[in-house]
């Protein structure tokens, strides 16, 4: 089979030189400490007193994560290889980065080699006297059944989340506060995608599942995991209707509820397809007494070059609209 | 003969060769049910792990162990690492601090490295994960079975996860549709149980 055609210059280097270039590109919003390559932390984030916020994952999902690294959302990311948790070493480093003396609070998607990683900094810090709570997302609702949330995985519904844990450390309140908003807004974020081709690793450049042309599949993970039902490609009302008619399902609203939304492209899917998603997902929202309180439309968590989109919706209530509204500013994301 | 640092130096090489020629196949297998980057992750890692044992002049076996441990771990993350370095850790920790140890110590190589992958990954058999060969070959390995046939138990356990339902790991999100498919994971544990195998037969 063909390799897939990348900019790259090798593919084993492919993340590094990419940390470069972000660097390079966003001096004021981004640094890195010395010797730790692989933590990206907040130019204005971290400070003393303050509940530091460290996320962190597989790099090939940008802007997750590092994107979201800024003040008024996370004071750091740990970065790892392309679709593979980092190791515990970056994690240790942007925590001690984001420390500021009143713990840390660490968030990544649910997969299992993160939560391995991230514990085995946990123990890390606890060594050095530095109290690191976690709390996983759990947003993809094709993923698992809803009686087994805790198997979920964590996908594009982190912005969402990830925004109102940062707005609450970012409000100087306590490690209790900021990790209860945490699940408290991961509880309310619902997410579910649907694939339209393979993405590929830039170390093989070959496509990491097969899906025939003029097929798609619903419910496919951002690293192409397998996903609910794959059948003959549809137009984006019946798909987008497919994907509220499963958010809705789960989420419980009442006429006059207030949401969150987001139409995420997974890579290569252009603004014009999202935004005709978009105009779906408000009709519907629209016919169900459902106000869209604010939204986000584009690229927030993709994968790589994969076709594709997802939708996540997170149920409003008052804190986390104020933590919504909060302002921050990202080298990729801004509010206010 | 007794097996020494120098040939624990080479053991770690030839894992490192053996990632690197079935790289490709690995991520193949890891593409019908994971995210296609089991190969990339286990060549990264035994690279990185024989290279720091390498860079242990003076040590015992174990710093040579703790060396690669380390150097798996921070190549690579993802859940092979933390599997490996906790199995390579505990295997040093099995043979201690020596510079050379009866071959047959490598047996209690392949069991220490079965529990710390169990410990690490809290998982149990029959999930459908590297345990599944890991832990046949563990229980060879004790019970004194020769060479081939604790190799011959890790690879029999590796196939017969085809016949599994993933429990764990980015394969459990897939439940039936796993079937059929041997576990990547418990395919390349199956390979270096094999290398450690022919170390333990060499004589």
């Amino acid at each position: 089979m063909d390799q897939t055609q990348k900019l790259i210059n090798d593919g084993n280097a492919a993340v590094d030189e990419m940390l470069t270039g972000i660097i390079a590109a966003h001096p004021n919003h981004l640094w890195r400490p010395d010797n730790a390559p692989r933590a990206v932390v907040a130019r204005h984030g971290p400070r003393e007193g303050k509940v530091g916020l460290v996320i962190g994952g597989g790099s090939g999902h940008e802007p997750t994560f590092l994107g979201f690294v800024g003040k008024g959302l996370a004071d750091a990311a740990a970065v790892g290889n392309v679709f593979a948790s980092p190791p515990p070493q970056p994690v240790v480093d942007a925590a001690l980065a984001a420390n500021g003396g009143a713990g840390i609070l660490f968030m990544y998607g649910n997969y299992a080699g993160d939560v391995m990683n991230f514990d085995m900094a946990a123990e890390m810090l606890e060594m050095e006297s530095i109290e690191a709570r976690t709390v996983v997302t759990t947003d993809d609702i094709a993923s698992a059944p809803r009686d087994a949330r805790e198997k979920r995985r964590g996908v594009a519904g982190n912005v969402f989340i990830f925004k109102a844990a940062g707005a609450a450390a970012d409000m100087m309140m306590s490690l209790d506060e900021v990790e209860r908003i945490a699940r408290h807004a991961n509880d309310r974020t619902y997410t579910m995608g649907v694939a339209l081709s393979a993405c590929s690793l830039p170390q093989t450049r070959r496509p990491n599942f097969e899906l025939p042309v003029g097929e798609m599949e619903i419910g496919m993970g951002i690293h192409g995991e397998p996903g609910v039902r794959r059948g003959p490609l549809q137009s984006a009302n019946a798909v987008t209707d497919e994907i509220v008619d499963a958010i809705l399902g789960e989420m419980n609203a009442k006429a006059g509820d207030s949401v969150a939304v987001l139409v995420n492209s997974l890579g290569s899917t252009p603004l014009m397809e999202l935004y005709i998603m978009h105009a779906r997902v408000a009709e519907r929202l629209a016919a169900a007494d459902i106000r869209i309180h604010s939204a986000l439309v584009g690229p927030y968590c993709t994968s790589m070059e994969m076709a594709g989109a997802s939708i996540s919706v997170m149920h409003l209530d008052d804190e986390l609209t104020t933590m919504l509204d909060h302002p921050c500013d990202c080298a990729m994301f801004r509010v206010g | 003969m007794d097996f020494t640092t120098s040939d624990l130096q080479a053991l770690l090489t030839d894992l490192a060769d053996l990632m690197r020629a079935e790289r490709d196949h690995l991520c193949a297998l890891d593409g019908a049910i994971g995210d296609a980057d089991h190969g990339i992750a286990m060549e990264q890692g035994m690279v990185a792990a024989a290279a720091a044992a390498r860079e242990v002049t003076d040590g015992t076996l174990q710093d040579i162990f703790n060396a690669a441990a380390k150097g798996f771990l921070n190549a690579v993350g993802a859940s092979s690492g933390p599997l490996y370095a906790t199995a390579f850790m505990r295997a040093g920790k099995a043979l201690g601090p020596e510079k050379s140890v009866p071959r047959d110590s490598l047996r209690q190589v392949i069991v220490a490295m079965a529990e710390g992958i169990a410990h690490r990954g809290k998982a149990e058999a029959g999930q459908k994960t590297m345990l599944d060969a890991w832990l046949p070959a563990a229980e060879a390995a004790s019970a004194g079975a020769d060479p081939s046939a604790i190799a011959a138990a890790a690879t029999e356990g590796a196939e017969a996860t085809s016949g599994m339902v993933a429990a764990l790991g980015r394969a459990a999100r897939l439940g039936d549709r796993s079937l059929g498919h041997p576990d990547p994971g418990a395919v390349s544990a199956a390979m270096i149980v094999g290398v450690i195998c022919k170390a333990l037969a060499a004589s």
